[in-house]
Parts: structure tokens; C-alpha cells; sequence
């Protein structure tokens, strides 16, 4: 048996080899071949029948200007969006005040959006976060109209995007605007040139020229040399940068990043922000990005919408997000994200050695004491429960008076609960040279924190 | 006796062949064509350099040595055995029909995958088409177009086609979503984003289904000999006949190395990604 595999080993293996051999042969023969036909064939450029362009589509229109003199790209006006089969139902319903759920239980149709509106200005960086479920990827889509809205309209650049017909609105997205997908929505079966340069086909351009294009993308977003992989041999994060060159080929004004960087790890993740940061500064592209992630909103939006339920909640720069949260839904948003971030006092507290029981005489106290080299010691009640410290001297005097237990002489002490932020620790800290306690909310003693341990988140930054 | 459900059938074949004769006959003059011409194709070189053409053009294909020369030697075989004839008769019957039932499956899975409408419809003709034993489409197609290799043909596609239908069907419904929201938001048309984006990416799909659709092909060209299509499939039913085991296995064997061959063929195909 054995023999066998010896001997079909080294067939196997000369087949391998030829057919490395052929594939990389007849895929030179291929190239060749393509090359020299496409020498021969001058490609036309079928831009749209009536020989439309996205710049005449747009020409009548005038983009308008905010109060501050700012220009506006996108205006978005009471757009709506019910998924289900009667639609009006559902919006007479919202305009009585109707939510969400109430809509839902009552007619079966599902609402998307409801009411928004809002300005971009030309050039802004502008955040739609929201938790899943609250509409920010659906109003992203009614933007380009990947989703039909309900009701509502949205003006590009002075222009009623919503009304355009499907001609027109094809030129549009080719010309003036461009995405960048969740899971990077690469073509499998191109290569990297191919997909960057996918935009640019589609629009009619001959290749040599989208070619040249897309290498020039493919730099801008610091890939150069790759342009020759299969999206397969590459990384998420370098996925994602072919995605946001091949948005950025087309050189459109606008740019829609739907969750761009949520399927990246932290460390990838935040070097994209710092590249769109960058490349944001470079081009001034108008960008509407979605995230979820409240850290990446405050990072790279000018200005942040905070959606729930289909209706945006607040909207704002990051600094008037934080400040002045508009309503508790927000608060709660700012605050949950942040409690998150900050390290609690439960992951540095030890478990209490050396405690006392109020119950406990004076003497054995002492003894206690004298054993672990201390002269203070928290104290608990039969149920665990903190009562406060003895110290020493304490101990002596009820000894002196005679005292049968030491329940007379504890004193109280700043305790604190396991979710408190360690900044707070530290703060109490400084101004005592004892541990410090932690107890839950029933006041039953978990356990306690050394000056050490507080040390060391100062030393990694103090918690922030 | 027959039922109404009989005899419905029964005048439609006559009333198709009352109105659309001339249709049908034009139609069996064309794949006559196609036929003879395809036939004149394999069986014009001798054997041999047959065999090394065969050779090199498996090699570019599946870019295998050892499988390259299997296949050679798989028909040098039937050449050996002496059913070279037959085999290129039969040959030439798969490929047309393979041919004929993709040109008319993969636009038909397309619109089938395209709206909800028409998939229920074409999923029952497909059901019809796939699970009616194959026999009894010999009798409309021996009404219709006579005895010979044509009737043969028209049998063997419509017992062929349905895999590449729901294969293809099948394969661009299974694009991602992503994908088309790809195409839609550069602003594609519909037919750049069925040539670009779904066609690419159902196309390991498509090409098992033409697989499939060989390989029934290659079983049905057998059957079809009963109405004299000729071939292997002929020899086949000569064998039955006469009770001939020695005619009959050989015959068989030259039906089975032809399909593997096909097999493997397409099959590295689907792998290369074409």
C-alpha cells in the first residue's frame, strides 16, 4: 500500500508542475492576446443615449446656501420611509403622534424613517449614527435612492434628486456620487485595477484612460503595486481601502459610507479613519458616513445626526453632542459608550483579608491587628455588611473603658460602589492612606482596593 | 381508450403540427444543418490526429497532463474497440444539443431569476419538463420532425435544459445583495449589471448546471436512438435486439469514457472560473 503512494507521489507531483507551468503560460499567451486585439479595437464611449451628462442634468439647478453664507450639497426634506403595504395608514398615523411600536402593532407596516430633515454643506464630513434598527443605513440609501422613499424629497445640489427618472438618475450616481460598502462589496472576479476601475466602465470610459485612473486611486488610498491581486489575497483593512478607491475613482462630489469601517478590528479601523481624515483634507468631498460606533462619529464627523426610531434626535458637532445632550436618549448614548470606556473599581479591588467583626473584643482585635502588621482594619457586621474601620488607638481606649466588643469605636470610611470609574478612586485615595472599600448596593463588603493597584491606572493614564 | 387529458395532448400535437408545420420544418432543416456540419467537423481528421488535438486542447483547458492523456487514451480506446463512427455521431448529437438548451436555459433562467412572476411558471414547466419519462417525448418529436438524428436532438434539449434553468435562476439569486447595490449605486444599467456583476459571480453555478446538462444529454442521446438518432445509442439498441452482451458492454463503455471526459472537461471549467 505504502509502495503505492510512493509511486503515485511523483506523478502527482509532475502534474502539479506542469500545471503550474501551463497556467502561468497560457495566462501570458492570454495577455497577449488581449493586448494586442484592444490595439486593434478602439472602444466607444457609450454615455447615455440622449448624450446626457451629469453636469447638464444638474445645470439648471442652483445649490443653495445656509445662513452662514456656507454652501449646501444635500438637502434632505420630510423624507419618510414605511416598509409594508399601506404606507399612508402608517404616516396618518405618525402625523397623530403615533410611534414606532404603536404603528407596527396597528397596521403591520414597519417604519423606516419618518420626518427627516436636515442640510449637508458642500464639503462637510457628516456622521449618521444611531444604534441598529434606527434608520441611519435606510436614510443613507434614500439619499442615492438605493431605497425608494415613501414620502419626503432630497435636493442635491439645488436639484429634486427624488424626482429624476431612472436615465437620469443612473447618470447621476455615476457622475456625481459614490459608495462604500459594510462588507466591501468587491467583484470577486475582478482583480483590483478591475473593481477600482468599476465606476469608470460603467460610465463609458475607454480603458486605457479608467486604467490610468484607478492606479491613481489605488495610490491615493496607498495601495500602489497591489493592482494586479484578487480581492481574495487581500486583508480586511486593504479590502476596504480597493472599496474607498473605487469610490473615489469616479471623482464624485459626494461620497455615502454605509458602516465603511465596522467589519475592521479596532487597530485597522482607526488607521482608516486617519486615511479618510487625510484624504477628506486633500479632495473636500461632501461624505455621509454611518456608523454605530459613537467613538468614530465624534473622531470624523463635523457635524454628528443621532437617530432612534426613524427620526433624527439631535444633531450637531461633536462638542454640542457632549455638552448638551438633547434628550435622555442621547445622554444615555454619550453616557453608556463613555461608562464603557472608563475602567471601574470592580476589576482592581481585591478580595477583603484581615477584616473585623463588630462583635469581636477588643483584645482579639488588638491581636488581629498585631498579626498582619496593621493598625487598621475594616469592619463587617454578622451579614457581611460594611460598618467602618477601627484603627488602633481606637481599639485601645474601648479596651482601657472596659468594652466588650469593638462596635463603640468604628468610625466611618469612604466607601465606593464596583461600577464607580477608577478616576473617583483615585480621588478619594489622595486623601486617605487606607485602602478603600467596596461594597454593593445592599452595603455588603466585595472587596477592597490598595493604594498599589490604584497606582497602576494611574500609571496606564488614569482610567480616561 | 384514452381521457380528455389523453386526448388533449393528442390534438394539440395535431393542431402544432396543422398551423406550424412550415415553423417546424425550417426548424428541422436548421439543426440538420448544425448537425451534419458539427459531424463533419469531428469526423473530418482521422482518428489520431483527433486524439492529439483532443489532447492539447484538454491540456489548455484543464492545463492537467495526466488527465489530458487519459482522455487521449480514453479515446483511443473506442477508436480500438471500433466505434469511432458511433461515437462522433453521438458526440456531435450531445454537443448540439448541449449547445440548444443553453442558448435557450441560461436566458430563461435569467428572466425566471429576475421577477417573482414568472419563477413559479417556469418552475413548474421545469418540473414537467425534468420528471416526464423521457420516452414520450419521443412520440411529438418523431410526429413533428420524423425519424432521425433531429427528433433525437429536440428530445434530448428539453430533457437537458432544466438544470441550466434552475441553475442559473439559482446562481444569480444567490449574488449577494451587496453586489447588486454595487452595480445599482455606480450607477449601472440593467444590462451592465447582469453582464458585470451576476453573471460573474453565478457563473460556477451556471456551469454545473451545464454539467448536469451534458451529462443527461449524453443518457438521453441513448434513448433516443429508438428513434433512429443513431450512434452508440444505436448500437446500443441493435445489442438489445439481438441479445449481444459483447456489442452491447463495448458500446457502453465508449457512452461512459466520452461522458467522464465531458466531465472533467466542464468540470475544470467550473474551477478555473473560467
Amino acid at each position: 500500500m505504502s509502495s503505492g503512494i510512493m509511486k503515485r507521489r511523483p506523478l502527482k507531483a509532475a502534474d502539479d508542475k506542469v500545471h503550474d507551468f501551463l497556467t502561468t503560460g497560457i495566462g501570458r499567451v492570454k495577455a497577449l492576446i488581449r493586448g494586442s486585439v484592444k490595439g486593434f479595437a478602439k472602444e466607444h464611449r457609450p454615455r447615455s443615449k440622449n448624450g446626457r451628462t451629469a453636469k447638464a442634468i444638474f445645470a439648471e439647478a442652483q445649490s443653495p446656501t445656509d445662513e452662514d453664507g456656507n454652501e449646501i450639497m444635500i438637502q434632505v426634506k420630510k423624507l419618510s420611509k414605511i416598509y409594508g403595504r399601506r404606507p399612508e395608514e402608517a404616516l396618518a398615523l405618525l402625523r397623530e403622534g403615533k410611534d414606532k411600536g404603536e404603528v407596527q402593532s396597528m397596521t403591520s407596516n414597519n417604519v423606516g424613517l419618518y420626518d427627516v430633515s436636515f442640510d449637508i454643506r458642500k464639503g462637510e464630513m457628516f456622521v449618521l449614527m444611531g444604534l441598529s434598527g434606527s434608520g441611519k443605513s435606510t436614510l443613507e440609501r434614500c439619499m442615492n435612492r438605493l431605497i425608494e422613499p415613501t414620502s419626503g424629497q432630497v435636493f442635491i445640489d439645488g436639484l429634486d434628486f427624488t424626482s429624476l427618472n431612472d436615465e437620469d438618475l443612473r447618470i447621476a450616481r455615476r457622475e456625481k456620487m459614490s459608495m462604500v460598502f459594510q462588507n466591501f462589496g468587491l467583484l470577486p472576479h475582478r482583480n483590483v485595477k478591475d473593481n477600482v476601475a468599476y465606476g469608470l466602465e460603467i460610465q463609458g470610459i475607454p480603458e486605457s484612460e479608467r486604467l490610468e485612473r484607478a492606479v491613481a486611486s489605488i495610490e491615493l488610498v496607498g495601495l500602489a503595486g497591489y493592482g494586479d491581486r484578487m480581492p481574495s489575497d487581500l486583508s480586511g483593512g486593504m479590502k476596504q481601502r480597493v472599496g474607498l478607491a473605487r469610490a473615489l475613482a469616479t471623482d464624485p462630489d459626494i461620497l455615502f459610507m454605509d458602516e465603511a469601517f465596522s467589519a475592521l478590528d479596532p487597530l485597522i479601523r482607526g488607521d482608516m479613519q486617519d486615511e479618510l481624515i487625510r484624504i477628506q483634507s486633500e479632495l473636500g468631498k461632501t461624505v455621509i458616513f454611518v456608523t454605530h460606533d459613537l467613538d468614530e462619529a465624534l473622531k470624523l464627523g463635523d457635524r454628528i445626526a443621532l437617530m432612534k426610531d426613524g427620526r433624527i434626535v439631535q444633531i450637531g458637532t461633536a462638542e454640542e453632542i457632549l455638552q448638551n445632550p438633547a434628550d435622555e436618549y442621547v445622554d444615555r448614548f454619550v453616557k453608556e459608550v463613555d461608562r464603557s470606556k472608563i475602567l471601574t473599581a470592580n476589576l482592581f479591588m481585591r478580595k477583603p483579608k484581615n477584616i473585623l467583626y463588630e462583635t469581636q473584643g477588643p483584645r482579639t482585635a488588638l491581636r488581629m491587628m498585631d498579626n498582619c502588621d496593621r493598625d487598621d482594619m475594616l469592619v463587617i457586621d454578622g451579614e457581611k455588611r460594611l460598618i467602618g474601620m477601627a484603627r488602633s488607638d481606637g481599639i485601645l481606649r474601648a479596651m482601657n473603658a472596659g468594652d466588650r466588643d469593638i462596635s463603640g469605636i468604628v468610625s466611618d470610611v469612604p466607601s465606593v460602589r464596583p461600577d464607580t470609574p477608577m478616576s473617583e478612586v483615585v480621588q478619594i485615595m489622595v486623601t486617605t492612606d487606607f485602602p478603600i472599600p467596596v461594597a454593593d448596593d445592599d452595603g455588603i463588603l466585595l472587596g477592597m482596593i490598595s493604594p498599589s493597584a490604584a497606582a497602576e491606572t494611574l500609571r496606564n493614564g488614569g482610567g480616561e | 381508450m384514452a381521457s380528455p387529458v389523453g386526448i388533449f395532448a393528442e390534438e394539440l400535437v395535431d393542431v402544432i403540427q396543422y398551423y406550424l408545420g412550415w415553423l417546424l420544418t425550417i426548424f428541422k432543416d436548421v439543426l440538420d444543418l448544425i448537425l451534419e456540419s458539427v459531424g463533419g467537423i469531428l469526423t473530418f481528421p482521422d482518428p489520431v490526429p483527433f486524439i492529439f488535438a483532443l489532447i492539447l486542447i484538454s491540456l489548455l483547458i484543464t492545463k492537467r497532463l495526466v488527465l489530458s492523456l487519459l482522455i487521449g487514451a480514453a479515446f483511443y480506446i473506442i477508436e480500438w474497440m471500433g466505434y469511432w463512427d458511433s461515437a462522433m455521431v453521438t458526440l456531435s448529437m450531445v454537443l448540439v444539443a448541449t449547445l440548444v438548451a443553453v442558448l435557450i436555459a441560461v436566458p430563461l433562467g435569467i428572466r425566471a431569476s429576475s421577477g417573482e412572476k414568472a419563477n413559479p411558471v417556469i418552475k413548474a414547466l421545469m418540473d414537467f419538463m425534468q420528471t416526464m419519462p423521457a420516452f414520450v417525448y419521443l412520440i411529438p418529436a418523431v410526429i413533428f420532425f420524423g425519424l432521425g438524428a433531429v427528433p433525437g436532438v429536440i428530445a434530448t434539449v428539453i430533457f437537458a435544459m432544466p438544470p441550466v434553468v434552475r441553475l442559473t435562476n439559482l446562481g444569480i439569486r444567490q449574488v449577494p445583495p451587496e453586489m447588486n447595490e454595487v452595480a445599482d449605486a455606480f450607477g449601472s444599467t440593467g444590462w451592465q449589471k447582469l453582464t458585470k456583476v451576476q453573471l460573474p459571480i453565478a457563473l460556477p453555478s451556471i456551469m454545473a448546471g451545464v454539467n448536469q446538462c451534458i451529462m443527461l444529454s449524453l443518457s438521453m442521446v441513448v434513448i433516443a436512438a429508438m428513434i433512429g438518432g443513431g450512434g452508440l445509442g444505436g448500437d446500443i439498441v441493435n445489442a438489445l435486439s439481438t441479445i449481444d452482451v459483447a456489442v452491447g458492454f463495448e458500446a457502453g463503455l465508449a457512452v461512459v469514457l466520452i461522458a467522464m471526459t465531458l466531465d472533467r472537461l466542464t468540470q475544470s471549467f467550473r474551477e478555473n472560473g473560467a
